[in-house]
């Protein structure tokens, strides 16, 4: 089992707010790995495919994020996610 | 966008939510995702209509099945009258989800996008409820 994790810095001004969410949560589908997520510092993960459960971090900007995935490709989840991320969810801002 | 992702269908006692909420959804998920609205009864006032939902449901209909979101009490009585309407048994493949009109179908087509199953889609919105 491949095993791939990274952490994230939110630098999107508004945050992990709903369209980033649901950008994050597509991208996320897209791999077959188990990919979870939880806010720097905190106990507990939440499942990044989960639409629902990623709009719940309600994760500001200036907070960091960990990225955890496993499966074949969680190395390109992990990756991809965390591009993601860093180009601001490919928002104008 | 592909005739094998779930369709989600919005309907509210207004055609200005109703519309809203598919602008939304349009807006976060892309168009990626079939989705169709309506509101508003034939009068031209506040109400909702099974017809209309009828065909709301024929313009997105999917074998895949069809998602849909109501808001007041009529909506969900007037969804399940225009899904007993539908022919070939399609009925089956259609389900009202128990979630929050604008967040349930933001969520849902986000689920549908990603190829989701109807029970996973409904499944999706109905956990903001939880």
């Amino acid at each position: 089992m491949t095993a791939a994790s990274a952490t994230v810095l939110i630098t999107h001004p508004t945050g992990l707010h709903a369209r980033p969410a649901v950008k994050l949560t597509k991208l996320a589908k897209t791999f077959e790995a188990a990919i979870r997520l939880r806010p720097d510092g905190q106990e507990g993960w939440i499942d990044a495919k989960s639409i629902v459960k990623v709009m719940g971090l309600k994760l500001r900007s200036g907070s960091r994020l960990e990225l955890a995935a496993e499966g074949v490709d969680a190395p390109d989840a992990v990756a991809q996610l965390r591009a993601l991320v860093e180009r601001n969810f490919d928002e104008n801002v | 966008m592909t005739a094998d992702t779930v369709g989600i269908v919005i309907v509210s006692h207004s055609p200005k939510v109703a519309e809203g909420a598919a602008d939304m959804v349009r807006a976060m998920v892309g168009d990626g995702v079939r989705v169709a609205c309506c509101g508003g009864n034939p009068a031209g006032g506040l109400g909702t209509d099974a017809a209309r939902i009828l065909a709301a449901i024929e313009e997105v209909w999917s074998p895949q099945g069809v998602a849909v979101l109501v808001d007041l009490g009529g909506a969900e009585m007037n969804a399940e009258m225009a899904i007993e309407m539908l022919d070939e048994g399609r009925g089956a493949q259609v389900r009202v989800c128990n979630a929050p009109i604008v967040e349930g179908a933001v969520v849902a087509a986000t689920e549908a996008s990603a190829g989701s199953s109807l029970d996973a889609v409904c499944a999706a919105a109905e956990e903001l409820c939880q």
